[in-house]
């Protein structure tokens, strides 16, 4: 993991104190209210108060379930393995391996669930997310051109559900995983509703 | 042209395509199976006479399927909107509103110029499927029917004549010959050439292996440039009021017109074997599909507004034709080498005026121009390497695939007041 992880970077809120130094259209820059995960270390931009929303716990339920499987799967096929050419250490080494990935697997998958969150500000929606490359998206309402909501076999099982934001841009990736279906269902109508507000053309 | 005079009463007047219709669309799909049909008959014994009884009936097929075709299309220009009717199973009716026009194409195919014939194409933001086609078409009435529609586009009058253009650049064939050669194909054609020469004195196996190589890669490589060069062929963009107009093409043409406010990002490519010559390409950016459903070509309109040429031509062209100052770029702090060692050179961005600039690639060295009010979404990426350097990523994104500017590796307080700034400015 990063080295700077866990001292996070931190300078003063930087709402309204620092001056846009890019040119006139840029200058109209209201004081920000947000607040970026401490994870979020070297970006000062959205420093606040306001709290950032969470995928549902039942997510980590999910993610647990199907590192649980895979688990299962790779011991399985280990000790098969093993057992068809019939050596012993080579049995002991697939379960040592096994072993020692699963608890590292957890961990980083704990991470990862963890760093999911998101804030419907006025005008844009921020997603953010990741742990080694961590990534900020930020999509105004009005660019918006459609929402969707899909929910997998897996996430069905958890009564879980997956919101998607599709800007005309291809790479705009305002994805939030691990939702709630009452709360995915809210926010599709409630964004949906703020898109059609404030459409724009392109 | 009989479309003239279209009532304000309730309904459209339609008009058909042009009869010789089938006729182009049976010969342009037959040309390439009975070249290859006749040729592989003249090898065998049976002579041609079976191979002109396929050719025959395909023929006869192809035209009956162009003739109920051409019977179920027609179109009408109806106030705002062009519609279009075909499909004989399975109607389409397609209601194309000019006022979301993103471009409109004339493309005369080699068959249907010696016919004096011209398709008219009619770009849509959003999927491919949002687009309107009719082929063919007179020459005088594919015009016409375009002035009407950027006419309509623009909230004019539809019988207001097609304003007079300024022509701006061309491209000679020699220059256009010349950078089609220096690619990377040219460069790999050149080396496997001198490993030929070496290896002739060493080894004949050898030799004879890299020859082999050498002529199936000397044919792609030439059906590729011959392709870029008839592509391009006679490039030459003029300046409307309504719009760019680009115009290119050898045996088959193609005049394009894309209007101002469609633009979403400029490029400036610099291709490394263009650079002892001081040439490169703009690209605009017309908005395409966003979805990845329709995996189709279409999905990014690029097109080049120069296909070749010197820097100093390209510079004036952008503000001459789309009014972009350019301006100096800041390049990312020294240790920004430690993570991009190859392509920092070329690393560097800034925005001024509305108009955000970011330029990266060591290879193809890429600048890219957005207007703020084109931008789509904004993303922040941080790798560990970044973090340990106190870097970051910011990247603004416009419609269309693969349209990003991307400002690498700034120096995470500045990329953060960027962001700030950047976020401030919501489009609404």
């Amino acid at each position: 993991m990063g080295p700077s992880e866990s001292k996070s970077r931190r300078t003063p809120p930087a709402a309204g104190q620092v001056p846009p130094p890019h040119g006139d259209e840029l200058s109209r820059a209201a004081p920000l209210v947000g607040y970026v995960p401490s994870r979020m270390s070297t970006n000062t931009a959205l420093q606040g108060t306001q709290a950032w929303a969470k995928p549902s716990p039942r997510m980590w339920a999910m993610r647990k379930a199907e590192l649980g499987l895979l688990t299962v799967l790779a011991l399985a096929a280990g000790v098969a393995g093993a057992a068809g050419t019939g050596s012993l250490p080579g049995t002991i080494g697939a379960l040592a391996g096994v072993a020692l990935l699963a608890p590292f697997s957890l961990w980083v998958t704990l991470r990862r669930y963890r760093a999911w969150a998101y804030q419907e500000r006025e005008d844009d929606l921020l997603v953010s997310r990741g742990v080694m490359f961590r990534r900020l998206s930020v999509v105004p309402y009005g660019r918006m051109q459609f929402v969707d909501v899909t929910a997998g076999p897996v996430e069905r099982l958890f009564k879980l559900a997956s919101v998607r934001l599709h800007t005309a841009a291809a790479a705009s990736d305002a994805r939030i995983p691990g939702l709630e279906q009452a709360e995915a269902a809210r926010l599709r109508d409630r964004l949906a509703a703020l898109g059609e507000a404030r459409a724009a053309g392109l | 042209m009989p479309e003239r005079g279209v009532p304000a009463a309730p309904g459209p007047t339609w008009q058909r395509l042009h009869p010789l219709t089938p006729v182009v669309a049976a010969v342009r799909s037959l040309a390439v199976l009975a070249l290859v049909l006749l040729e592989d008959s003249r090898s065998h014994s049976g002579g041609v006479g079976p191979a002109l009884i396929v050719v025959g009936s395909f023929a006869f097929l192809l035209l009956l399927a162009g003739l109920v075709r051409f019977a179920v299309t027609r179109w009408a220009l109806d106030g705002p909107t062009l519609r279009i009717e075909t499909g004989l199973l399975r109607r389409d009716a397609r209601q194309l509103p000019l006022a979301r026009i993103q471009a409109v194409d004339v493309v005369r195919p080699f068959v249907a110029r010696a016919f004096g014939l011209a398709e008219l194409r009619v770009r849509l933001a959003g999927s491919g499927r949002a687009n309107g086609r009719l082929a063919y078409l007179t020459e005088p009435a594919a015009l016409d029917l375009r002035a009407r529609l950027l006419a309509g586009h623009h909230g004019l009058d539809q019988a207001t004549p097609e304003p007079a253009e300024q022509p701006l650049a061309t491209v000679p064939p020699a220059r256009l010959i010349a950078a089609a050669l220096l690619s990377p194909a040219g460069g790999i054609t050149l080396v496997l050439a001198g490993a030929l020469v070496a290896l002739t004195t060493v080894s004949q196996a050898a030799a004879a292996a890299v020859g082999g190589t050498l002529f199936v890669y000397a044919i792609s490589f030439a059906h590729r440039t011959w392709r870029r060069v008839a592509d391009q062929y006679g490039f030459a963009v003029a300046l409307a009021p309504d719009g760019l107009r680009l115009r290119r093409g050898l045996l088959s043409t193609v005049a394009e017109t894309v209007p101002f406010a469609r633009v979403q990002a400029v490029r400036k490519v610099e291709p490394l074997a263009w650079r002892p010559m001081g040439w490169c390409r703009v690209e605009v950016d017309v908005a395409g599909s966003p979805g990845r459903e329709q995996g189709t070509r279409s999905s990014r309109l690029t097109r080049a507004l120069l296909p070749v040429g010197p820097t100093a031509t390209a510079d004036w062209l952008l503000a001459s034709a789309l009014g972009l100052r350019q301006f100096e770029l800041a390049k990312p702090p020294r240790r920004a080498a430690w993570k991009s060692p190859l392509s920092y050179h070329f690393l560097g961005s800034a925005s001024e005026s509305g108009v955000i600039a970011a330029s990266k690639g060591r290879v193809r060295k890429t600048t890219m121009w957005m207007p703020l009010e084109k931008v789509q979404s904004i993303r922040w990426v941080e790798g560990p390497l970044q973090r340990a350097l106190h870097l970051a990523t910011v990247r603004v994104d416009a419609a269309g695939r693969g349209v990003v500017a991307d400002m690498r590796d700034r120096d995470s307080a500045e990329a953060s007041d960027l962001f700030e700034s950047l976020l401030a400015w919501t489009p609404t």
